[in-house]
């Protein structure tokens, strides 16, 4: 029995091993100086997991008597936060080096978050769930202040960490009310319990408990508000993995929950995610136009692409994870593309952030604007690039559940929404006479800016076939 | 063979159209006119081979949806071999004659690569003109419709630089949408009725329209007389017939190549193809075709008045061509199509024929079209003129009346056809408005024509001096076409006369039908009727759209337009002798007279040389009112009320929440924190509202 | 009433009055001490629940350690809570009117509580019978519960690593202690005996 489930969660057993003992030898050994090895080494694992997921995992099993599933939806998100956390720490060593923030405790910090996070996406179990959730947030939360002598790193850590704790304890409160009705903490056993049409108010209390501390994860409105002010203040590679991974994470748990504990009531949480998904896109559009740093509009960004993809999950039918899937998957590319390019902004060797550095970009860095012009295209859902297809998706969704007005709202915001990627283009191309960023140096992340704005105009044949597992992931996880 | 001879002219236009960077422009005119004349050659075999037998051929698979499949195919038929042989025909002579007449031209410079440009166009007309023609269904035919709509628009507008030119451009365009609206309602109406857009299925379905009703604008008609008259203002916008004509003389902006090419011999015929082509379907619609032969007939009377006082040579052809294509559809009309497909056949010959040689003309005058400014180039461009004369010969029906040789008439190539169109005219409406309307237009057509000749080629030169003494005969390579075209223009009338307008077991025989003995009632009330006409042996015997056209055994104009009196099959011949009688007379013994007899009929004059004023009529009825709808929805409409609000929206609304949400990020945890706790009670309240509504 | 019962409200509204007055109170030392206070009160509520075991724990891990560690953390920081109220007062009407909103809307959940009908049963399920509680804390621990408590190991090692990586600096300028190097220090080379000839100095 033990050994079937110890095989079961193998990877993420691998990970917390390699990350202790790897934390074991840094600290007798070379210390910081390992920390560029370790770097490498812990995305090499990453991907590695991330192949063994893809291949390997067939089916559904469980282990520990349901408290930990693993079907194609939990091998779509693994792979998907593998991948994407391997993309961002390789991204993130040259600039964490060159300002001596590169300590060997970050990518195993990075590493036992993945651990909570694959935990999570794999939950069936409330306490599973809390476990998983909490190992990545305090991982979080301590590289979000990583900087320690600047005071908006210290603040930005301690902000996410007290919000934290509160939608931690509003999720507790609500995983307490939901095993008072039911009386398990086994998602297969509330779903058992919480069927049909009448159920108690104390019941529906604990649904939106919870969908409130999930959406704190993943920083939807009105529970976003820590998302611009840690995002600017983390050290950029941070931010960069804050806006990638996690949120793939956290949007996979908050569909684990809704359809595998809540599936018997669709109707109810349906509102309440339609509702979240509506005012994130519209406050992430509008915020975003008075942003001035970039870190910030991506910060805003991000909480309007969350919407989108909650729209996907708002349908509350198989379809609509699927299209959610394939939104994160698109987003997530997009994101490491986009901090790319924000890691490659320096200034006489400083980073920079402000939008008005961008001015004339073009002339400086034909390639570089282009790819980016690409990626900002994309993300504001311009046909015929993935962006668009994405959106596209999750709308479908939204439309054949019958939600109708929340597509309508989807366009809407997405008009508006354009307006501030669009601007960076406007600065990029036709901006005014100003002093240029430096020449890019990193031919690691010019490539994944290329990279990635290559995946966005080439997808537009086939989405590189993500299409296939997101629909067998959403079959797997909606019946 | 069939499928080469329609790929090859897309090929050379791709060639040409895009790689001409890599080949050079010499090299792509060779491909294209190359490709071309590989397409003639396979068209007259196919066309001399073919024994009226219906092959279809498949391409490839097109659009499936529900009921509607189509599949790119060709018909081929004794419809599609006859425009097979004249479009690739004259496409292909034209191709060479382009190389010698766009060889300079001052509308680019010599720097610019604008003869690809050309043929590409060209070649790319051909290819969709050809897809109209052999098309098997009619969404394959509407695409090869819209085609030649899309590369005559191209073409007309060639000359880019020049605003008349885009101004024509467009003109032939939007015309030609309203015709192709009524067309495609007609698509539409028959998928409706049918389920089909397949010709066998609609062509068998035909009998049935024409007991079916149709509510269309909340009336109800004969479904098979709307259907038809919908399809025919589709033709009637191609082939430029009264009402949807005024593109047609203005498309003359266009070189002239395209002008022989499309607005002469092809493209413009496409109306009278479809007319035939839809044989089975007009004969259950005797409404739609009597106003067929109403509206060609005023048609051909009309533009040959118009024809008479215009001075630019080329709008005098143009005006000419429309007249003709009134001839054709007076034939379709009365129901003989294979009489207006011979009449098309020939006047494709004749009609580019006068197109190459005006072109030749302008060519050699340095691009000057007023024929009051020509005069006396006979000497000058010797070949030219004679290639004319021929073409004015066949144009104005020069033969040999109540004269054969074992049943052939005597003839140039119009004579042959022009009087089988008015005998048959007689015939088909007794003798009533559309055949005096051809023979006054017959009249006409041979007075503008002699003019034309005579004021290009005879009497004083006129106009620039200095241009006259540079006048020069066009090189061998735009003279060799009009060779080619002049044998045909003398002997295609004489050659296929039988084919096309001989006994009526021939003609049956030549278009893939079968023939059996008429009904005895048939034959008597024929024999009543018109007793010389009393021999009816044969009629046909098959079903709707199993023969390339189809007659019905009711339709006997064919065989009695045999039997018209004597005075009838003079009076064609009678009216060309009197317009070359008074164009001589007013034109070379006494040239004072036509300005005299303008001023003295002034506003007569005023009204033939302002074309009937249709295009002011149009301008006032439908453009102005257009122009100022238009006006208004932009300045009130989007200017004030969709931008007003839009920009209302994006600069004042939007912000206003922007700032209102950077207010909100005050920075303060325990802001966020309340954030946050509004939140959950807003749910929770929205939740207890929800949910206790249950 | 029972016994229970009565000592079960007793210890209940203890806890909930220790909590009320941990926020409400002025003074950060009598919040820490009110918090010990609910911290005993509910170990009262465990004992009677039959679990000594998780009592025990409770008094001694975390009144015993982390109020005490609490304690000591308040009184060396200076927070001067009163600024902090004061800006916060101007919301105070605004968060009375909430609190109040989520209170009724609670109280209508728990006046309409019902459970799903074998909620019960479930809940008793999972606790062995006839073992001792702490035995069978353990066989839950170790065997149903183990993901969850190896993965709250994991937390903790977080969180050990998190107060490393924020707090700790290797300061060049300070002496540190190296025991190796005191324990394998040689008396004979460490210290250099000189005979110093009385009244002559060095």
């Amino acid at each position: 029995m033990l050994q079937a489930d110890l095989t079961i969660i193998l990877p993420e057993i691998i990970l917390s091993i390699y990350a202790m003992l790897a934390l074991v030898a840094a600290v007798y050994t070379g210390k910081d100086k390992a920390a560029p090895m370790l770097v490498w080494i812990t995305s090499a694992l990453f991907v590695v997991l991330a192949v063994w997921i893809g291949m390997n995992g067939e089916g559904s099993t469980e282990a520990f008597g349901g408290m930990f599933i693993e079907d194609a939806f939990s091998r779509f998100g693994k792979v998907t936060i593998l991948l994407s956390a391997a993309a961002v720490l390789v991204m993130s060593q040259d600039y964490m080096h060159r300002r001596g923030l590169l300590r060997f405790e970050y990518p195993l910090l990075v590493a036992l978050a993945v651990v909570g996070m694959m935990v999570m996406v794999s939950s069936g179990d409330l306490m599973t769930l809390y476990m998983g959730l909490e190992l990545q947030s305090l991982s979080l939360y301590v590289i979000a202040s990583l900087r320690r002598e600047s005071a908006k790193s210290t603040e930005a850590g301690l902000k996410y960490f007290v919000l934290g704790a509160l939608s931690s304890g509003l999720l507790l409160y609500g995983a307490s009310l939901v095993y008072g009705f039911s009386g398990t903490t086994l998602f297969a056993g509330i779903i058992e319990a919480a069927q049909g049409d009448y159920l108690p108010l104390g019941m529906l209390f604990g649904l939106v408990f919870m969908a409130s501390g999930f959406a704190f994860k993943v920083s939807a409105v009105p529970f976003h508000m820590w998302t611009p002010d840690v995002y600017e203040g983390a050290p950029t590679p941070i931010t960069a993995f804050f806006a990638t991974a996690p949120k793939v994470a956290a949007m996979g748990l908050f569909a684990r929950v809704m359809h595998d504990a809540f599936g018997g009531m669709v109707g109810d949480w349906q509102q309440i995610v339609a509702l979240l998904a509506v005012l994130s896109m519209f406050l992430g559009a509008i915020a975003a136009i008075g942003q001035r740093d970039i870190k910030r509009l991506m910060a805003y960004s991000s909480i309007a692409h969350m919407g989108y993809a909650l729209m996907g999950l708002a349908a509350g039918t198989a379809f609509g994870v699927q299209a959610m899937l394939v939104y994160m998957a698109i987003y997530v590319t997009m994101n490491i593309g986009t901090f790319a390019f924000i890691l490659s902004m320096e200034k006489d060797g400083q980073p920079v952030t402000s939008i008005d550095s961008l001015n004339l970009l073009a002339r400086a860095e034909p390639g570089k604007a282009l790819a980016m012009l690409v990626l900002l295209f994309s993300l504001a859902g311009v046909p015929p690039l993935v962006g668009f297809f994405g959106k596209f998706y999750v709308l479908r969704a939204a439309y054949d559940a019958g939600l109708v007005w929340l597509a309508v709202a989807g366009v809407v915001a997405s008009v508006i929404g354009a307006f501030y990627y669009l601007r960076i283009v406007y600065f990029m191309y036709f901006g005014e006479e100003s002093e240029g960023l430096d020449g890019g140096k990193s031919a690691m992340l010019s490539g994944f800016l290329m990279a990635s704005a290559a995946i966005m105009l080439i997808g537009i044949v086939n989405l590189f076939g993500i299409e296939t597992p997101a629909a067998m992931a959403a079959a797997q996880l909606v019946n | 063979m069939e499928t080469v001879i329609l790929f090859a002219p897309l090929v050379g236009a791709i060639i040409a159209g895009f790689g001409h960077r890599i080949i050079g422009d010499k090299a792509a005119q060779v491909v294209t006119t190359a490709m071309l004349f590989l397409a003639m050659a396979l068209s007259w075999i196919v066309f001399l081979g073919h024994d009226g037998q219906m092959q279809q051929i498949e391409i490839l698979r097109f659009i499936q949806s529900g009921d509607l499949n189509t599949s790119w195919g060709i018909r081929l038929d004794r419809l599609t071999t006859i425009m097979l042989v004249v479009i690739t025909s004259v496409s292909a002579l034209v191709h060479f004659y382009s190389i010698g007449y766009m060889a300079h031209d001052e509308n680019f410079s010599e720097e610019e690569s604008y003869r690809p440009r050309f043929f590409a166009y060209l070649s790319f007309f051909t290819f969709a003109m050809l897809t109209l023609v052999t098309s098997d269904n009619l969404v394959q035919m509407f695409f090869g419709w819209e085609g030649v709509g899309v590369a005559s628009y191209l073409l007309i507008g060639f000359y880019f630089r020049k605003d008349s030119a885009n101004a024509a451009s467009i003109k032939a365009f939007v015309v030609n949408r309203v015709g192709d609206f009524g067309f495609a309602l007609g698509i539409f109406g028959l998928f409706m009725m049918t389920g089909s857009i397949q010709f066998n299925d609609i062509f068998a379905a035909a009998p049935e329209l024409a007991e079916t009703t149709l509510t269309f604008l909340w009336r109800d008609w004969n479904a098979a007389n709307l259907l038809a008259f919908l399809l025919f203002v589709g033709a009637m916008g191609k082939s430029a017939q009264l009402f949807l004509h005024t593109w047609l003389p203005d498309a003359m902006e266009g070189p002239t190549p395209v002008s022989a090419l499309i607005h002469a011999a092809t493209m413009v015929t496409a109306g009278v193809f479809l007319v035939a082509r839809m044989s089975p379907l007009m004969e259950f619609a005797p409404d739609t075709m009597a106003f067929v032969t109403f509206l060609g007939a005023t048609t051909a009377f009309v533009a040959a008045s118009i024809g008479l006082v215009q001075n630019d040579i080329k709008r005098v052809i143009a005006y000419s061509t429309m007249s003709q294509l009134g001839y054709m559809f007076v034939a379709a009309g009365v129901g003989v199509y294979s009489v207006a497909m011979f009449h098309l056949f020939t006047h494709a010959f004749f009609k580019a024929m006068l197109f190459l040689g005006a072109g030749s003309v302008i060519h050699g005058m340095h691009h000057e079209q007023d024929m009051r400014n020509y005069g006396g180039l006979r000497k000058k461009l010797p070949m030219t003129f004679w290639a004319m004369m021929i073409g004015t010969l066949a144009i104005t029906g020069v033969g040999i009346p109540l004269w054969t040789i074992s049943g052939m008439p005597i003839g140039f190539a119009g004579f042959v056809s022009k009087d089988a169109i008015i005998e048959s005219a007689y015939v088909g409406t007794m003798g009533g408005y559309g055949f005096w309307m051809l023979v006054i237009a017959a009249l006409f057509t041979s007075f503008y024509s002699w003019r034309l000749m005579f004021l290009t080629f005879y009497g004083e030169a006129r106009g620039d001096k200095h241009t006259h003494d540079h006048a020069h005969e066009s090189p061998m390579i735009m003279l060799v076409p009009l060779g080619v075209l002049a044998i045909g223009s003398i002997t295609a009338g004489m050659i296929w006369y039988g084919s096309f307008f001989g006994k009526q077991n021939e003609v049956i025989k030549y278009f893939g039908g079968h023939y059996t003995a008429p009904a005895e009632e048939l034959a008597k009330e024929v024999a009543a009727n018109n007793p010389k006409a009393s021999k009816l042996k044969y009629v046909m015997e098959d079903a709707p759209g199993e023969a390339a056209i189809y007659i019905k055994p009711e339709n006997t104009v064919l065989h009695e337009a045999h039997y018209v009196p004597t005075w009838v099959k003079l009076s064609p011949f009678v009216a060309m002798v009197i317009g070359f009688l008074t164009a001589l007379w007013f034109y070379i013994w006494n040239p004072s007279i036509p300005g005299r007899l303008a001023a003295n009929q002034r506003p007569l004059y005023l009204f033939l040389l302002n074309k009937w004023y249709f295009d002011e009529i149009y301008d006032f009825l439908f453009v102005k009112p257009a122009s100022m709808i238009g006006r208004f929805l932009w300045k009130r409409g989007d200017g004030s009320t969709i931008d007003g609000m839009l920009n209302g929206l994006a600069m004042g609304i939007i912000p206003f929440f922007t700032r209102l949400a950077g207010k909100a990020q005050s920075g303060y945890l325990f802001t966020y924190a309340f954030a946050m706790v509004i939140g959950i009670v807003a749910l929770i309240t929205w939740m207890t509202l929800a949910g206790g509504a249950r | 009433m029972t016994i229970a019962a009565l000592a079960f409200y007793l210890f209940a509204i203890t806890t909930i009055a220790g909590g009320l007055f941990t926020v409400i109170s002025r003074n950060p030392v009598h919040s820490v001490l009110w918090l010990i206070l609910a911290f005993l009160s509910s170990a009262g509520l465990f004992v009677l629940l039959g679990a000594e075991f998780v009592a025990m724990l409770l008094i001694i891990v975390y009144v015993g350690a982390v109020a005490v560690l609490f304690l000591f953390v308040v009184m060396m920081l200076d927070v001067d809570f009163a600024e902090l109220k004061a800006e916060m007062a101007k919301y105070m009407p605004l968060a009375l009117l909430i609190g109040v909103i989520l209170l009724m809307q609670l109280g209508m959940a728990f006046g309409a509580w019902t459970e799903a009908d074998q909620a019960q049963a479930l809940r008793g399920a999972v606790t062995p019978t006839e073992t001792h509680n702490t035995a069978a804390l353990g066989a839950l621990i170790y065997d149903r519960y183990f993901l969850i408590f190896q993965l709250a190991g994991l937390i903790l090692l977080v969180a050990m690593i998190g107060a490393i990586v924020l707090t700790l600096r290797h300061r060049q300028d300070v002496k540190r202690q190296d025991i190796f190097e005191q324990l394998y220090r040689d008396p004979a080379k460490a210290m250099e005996l000189k005979d110093v000839k009385p009244g002559q100095g060095l």
